[in-house]
C-alpha cells in the first residue's frame, strides 16, 4: 500500500482499468454521462524519483532573495512539499512545446501614446507612506547586505 | 425587496416603489444584523448613504444613470477604492487608504451604484476557504439557514450552531456571503484559480469568471497577472449579464484588455439549447468527487439531452496536471507581485531602521502571514536560475498543453463544457482547518483552475441542495469571449433547476416589502 500525500480522499493502490471510452451516439446509452471510476491524480512521492532535501545554502539564498524568512521548520517543510508537488510536472512530455506566457499571445498589447494624461498626485501618494520628508520617501541606509546584521537571527542562521 | 434580483429591484426603483435611500438603509441594517457572518471588512455607511441620496435626486429628476443607479453592491477588499481602506485582509495593508478607484469600481460608481463596503477574503486572495485573512474567517450564510439546520443532527442547543458553521469557500468568500445573505444585489470578486466560482458554489449564488482580457484589472491588487480576472457574483444569471455589460470593455489603463468593441447584451427570455453541443470532460470526474455531485452532474447532462442538445463525452488529457502547473506559475508570479510590499511607499512599515534590506525583511515578516510567505518562498525557488527551465518554463509548456486541450475540444464542435464546480458541499470550518492552506487549495481548485490557465470564461450556477441542506453548483465553461452563449446556456439551466431560496431568519425579518419568491421545485 503506497502512502499518498494529497489529502484524505485519494485511494491507495492503482485505479482499476476504466471501461472502454464510450462513443458519442444519439441513442439510448449513457455515453454522455460522466462515467467510470475517478481519474487518477498525480501520485505523491512514490512515482517521482526521491528528491534531495534543499540545502541550507539554497534556503538562505531564498530568504535573501525574497526578503522573507522561513521562520520555523514548518516553513522549510512547506517548501519541501511544494517542490515535491511541483516535481510531478516532469511526468509530462513537453518536447517541441513552446512555453505559453499569456493566453492573449495572438494579439498585440495595447500601447498608448506617450502623452501625459494624469499625474500631479504627489500629495496623495505621499500620504500613504509612513516616513517622508518634503517630497521624498525616507529609507534607512542602503547597500548593507542583510547577512552581516545583528539583531534578527533568522531561523536558518540559528539552526546552523 | 432585499431578496429580489438586481433587475427586479432596479425596476422597483424606477417605478418609485422604493427609494435608493430606503434600499441602502435596509441593506446597511441587514449587514449589521448579519455581522456574525464576518462578510464585510469595511462598511462604508456614510459614503453609501450619500451615494444613495445622489441617486435619489437623479431618479427624481428622471435622469438615472442606468440600470445600476442606486443599487447597493459590495466589492472584494483587493480592489482599490479611493478614500476607503483596502486591506486584502492582510497586516501589510491595514490602514492603507487607496488614492484611486480600480477601473471596475469606477465604472460601477459612474453608473450610480451604491458601494456598501469591502468584503472579506483570504489574505491576498490566497486560499480556498476565506479563512486565512487577518480579520477572521467568513461564515457561510447557509450555516444559519432553515434548510441546513433542519438537516443537522440535533445535538445540544445553540452551542453547536457555533461549532457547525460551514465555510464559504474562497477566496471571494465575503462577496459570496454578502450576495447570498441579501445584504447587496451584486458583488465583485476576483478569480485566479476559482476564487469566484468556488465560494459561489458553496453559497448558492451565480459566480461568473469572464474571459481573461475582457474586464480591466487596473486597480485589482494582482496575484497572478496572467490569470487574474475580476469576478461577478449575483443571485441570478440575468444579473450577471447586467454587471458584465457595465464592466466589460477595453481600458487604456490595462493593456491586457482586448481592444475589440464589447457590446452589452440581454439574454433571451426563453433560451434554446437544442442546437448546442455540450461536452462532458471525463477527467473532471476527479478523485474525491462526492457521489451527490456526480449524480447531479449526470442529471444535468440528461436535462440537456432531453432538451435536444448534443451531449458528448470529451477528454482534456492534461487536466490532472493543471493543478501542479498552476501551483508553479502561481507561486512564481506571486513571488514577483509581492515584491512591491516593502513598507517604503505604502502599507505596513517595520520600526527596524538599521538598513533598507533589514527594514524590508522585517516589514515583510510582520506583514505577511504564513500562506503568503510560503508562496513567495516557493515561487522564488522555482525562479532560481538552476530551476527556471525545470519548473517555470516547464510549467509554461504544460500550460500550453492544457490550453490546447480546450482548443481541440472546442474546435471539434463542442460549444460548452459542463462540469462540477467543487468536489463536495461546504465543509464545517473545524474540519477545513485540519489541513493547511496549500493542500486545501490543491484539492479545492482542481475543477476550476484549468479555465484560468486557458483564460476561458466559466460560470457557476447553483443547482440543488445537498443532503446536508447546503448548496451545490455546476460549472459551465465556454469559448473565449463567448460570454453571451455561455450565459444563455447558464440561464436556461438556471430556469430548469429552480434552485431554492435560502431561508434566513435575519433576512426575513428585515424584508417586509415586495418580495419575489422562487418556487422551489427542487432539482434533486
Amino acid at each position: 500500500m503506497r502512502v499518498l500525500s494529497l489529502g484524505r480522499w485519494l485511494r491507495a493502490g492503482r485505479v482499476p482499468p476504466r471501461e472502454p471510452a464510450s462513443r458519442p451516439s444519439g441513442h439510448r446509452h449513457s455515453g454522455h454521462r460522466p462515467q467510470g471510476p475517478p481519474q487518477e491524480l498525480p501520485q505523491g512521492p512514490s512515482q517521482v524519483p526521491p528528491q534531495q532535501k534543499v540545502s541550507v545554502e539554497v534556503l538562505e539564498h531564498l530568504e535573501h532573495l525574497a526578503l522573507v524568512d522561513f521562520r520555523d521548520s514548518e516553513g522549510v517543510e512547506r517548501l519541501q512539499k511544494a517542490i515535491q508537488f511541483a516535481d510531478q510536472l516532469h511526468e509530462v512530455n513537453t518536447d517541441g512545446v513552446e512555453p505559453m506566457d499569456s493566453v492573449l499571445e495572438d494579439r498585440c498589447l495595447y500601447l498608448r501614446e506617450d502623452d501625459v494624461t494624469e499625474g500631479n498626485c504627489t500629495k496623495e501618494l505621499l500620504e500613504n507612506a509612513r516616513e517622508t520628508v518634503e517630497e521624498y520617501f525616507v529609507a534607512p541606509p542602503g547597500n548593507i547586505p542583510l547577512v552581516k546584521l545583528e539583531g534578527q537571527k533568522t531561523f536558518l542562521q540559528g539552526s546552523k | 425587496m432585499l431578496r429580489s434580483s438586481l433587475r427586479q429591484v432596479s425596476a422597483a426603483l424606477k417605478e418609485g416603489r422604493v427609494t435608493p435611500t430606503e434600499l441602502c438603509q435596509r441593506c446597511l441594517a441587514l449587514i449589521k444584523s448579519t455581522k456574525f457572518l464576518n462578510a464585510y471588512i469595511t462598511v462604508t455607511e456614510e459614503t453609501a448613504l450619500k451615494q444613495a441620496e445622489e441617486s435619489e435626486k437623479r431618479r427624481k429628476r428622471g435622469q438615472p444613470l442606468g440600470i445600476l443607479d442606486g443599487i447597493p453592491i459590495a466589492v472584494k477588499d483587493n480592489f482599490n477604492t479611493a478614500g476607503i481602506e483596502t486591506t486584502c485582509a492582510s497586516n501589510m495593508l491595514k490602514g492603507y487608504i487607496s488614492p484611486y478607484n480600480a477601473t471596475v469600481v469606477q465604472k460601477l460608481l459612474d453608473q450610480g451604484a451604491v458601494l456598501l463596503g469591502k468584503t472579506n477574503l483570504d489574505e491576498f486572495a490566497m486560499g480556498s476557504g476565506s479563512t486565512d485573512g487577518v480579520f477572521g474567517p467568513v461564515r457561510n450564510p447557509w450555516s444559519y439557514s432553515k434548510q441546513y439546520k433542519e438537516k443537522s443532527v440535533p445535538k445540544s442547543h445553540s452551542e453547536d450552531e457555533e461549532y457547525n458553521w460551514v465555510i464559504t469557500g474562497g477566496s471571494s468568500g465575503g462577496s459570496a456571503a454578502a450576495v447570498s445573505s441579501f445584504t447587496c444585489f451584486a458583488a465583485l470578486g476576483s478569480d485566479t484559480g476559482g476564487s469566484t466560482r468556488n465560494p459561489a458554489a458553496h453559497c448558492g449564488v451565480v459566480g461568473l469568471k469572464p474571459t481573461y482580457g475582457l474586464i480591466s484589472r487596473h486597480g485589482l491588487i494582482p496575484l497572478v497577472n496572467s490569470m487574474d480576472v475580476p469576478g461577478i457574483l449575483t443571485r441570478c444569471v440575468d444579473d450577471a449579464a447586467v454587471l458584465l455589460g457595465s464592466l466589460a470593455g477595453h481600458d487604456p489603463k490595462d493593456s491586457t484588455t482586448i481592444q475589440d468593441d464589447f457590446k452589452p447584451f440581454e439574454l433571451p427570455d426563453l433560451p434554446d439549447v437544442s442546437k448546442l453541443s455540450i461536452g462532458i470532460p471525463k477527467e473532471y470526474h476527479a478523485p474525491g468527487l462526492s457521489s451527490e455531485i456526480l449524480s447531479l452532474w449526470s442529471k444535468a447532462a440528461d436535462l440537456f439531452k432531453n432538451a435536444g442538445a448534443k451531449v458528448v463525452e470529451v477528454s482534456l488529457p492534461h487536466t490532472r496536471y493543471s493543478i501542479v502547473c498552476y501551483h508553479v506559475l502561481c507561486t512564481a508570479e506571486v513571488a514577483s507581485n509581492m515584491a512591491r510590499f516593502d513598507g517604503l511607499e505604502y502599507g505596513h512599515r517595520s520600526d527596524v531602521k538599521d538598513s533598507t534590506e533589514s527594514m524590508y525583511a522585517a516589514t515583510r515578516r510582520e506583514g505577511f502571514n504564513d500562506v503568503v510567505r510560503g508562496r513567495i518562498l516557493s515561487g522564488n525557488y522555482f525562479l532560481l536560475k538552476q530551476n527556471y527551465e525545470k519548473y517555470f518554463v516547464k510549467a509554461q509548456k504544460v500550460r500550453r498543453l492544457i490550453a490546447n486541450d480546450f482548443g481541440k475540444v472546442f474546435g471539434s464542435g463542442v460549444d460548452i463544457l459542463l462540469t462540477p464546480t467543487t468536489l463536495s458541499d461546504a465543509v464545517p470550518y473545524t474540519e477545513f482547518i485540519q489541513e493547511d492552506n496549500r493542500t486545501r487549495s490543491a484539492q479545492d481548485d482542481i475543477l476550476t483552475q484549468a479555465a484560468n490557465m486557458a483564460g476561458l470564461p466559466a460560470i457557476n450556477v447553483p443547482t440543488a441542495l445537498s443532503e446536508r441542506g447546503l448548496p451545490v453548483g455546476l460549472q459551465f465553461i465556454g469559448r473565449s469571449f463567448q460570454e453571451k452563449q455561455l450565459l444563455t446556456v447558464a440561464k436556461w439551466f438556471e430556469k430548469q433547476v429552480q434552485f431554492p431560496v435560502i431561508q434566513l431568519e435575519e433576512a426575513e425579518r428585515h424584508d417586509n416589502g415586495v418580495f419575489q419568491h422562487q418556487k422551489s421545485a427542487s432539482f434533486s
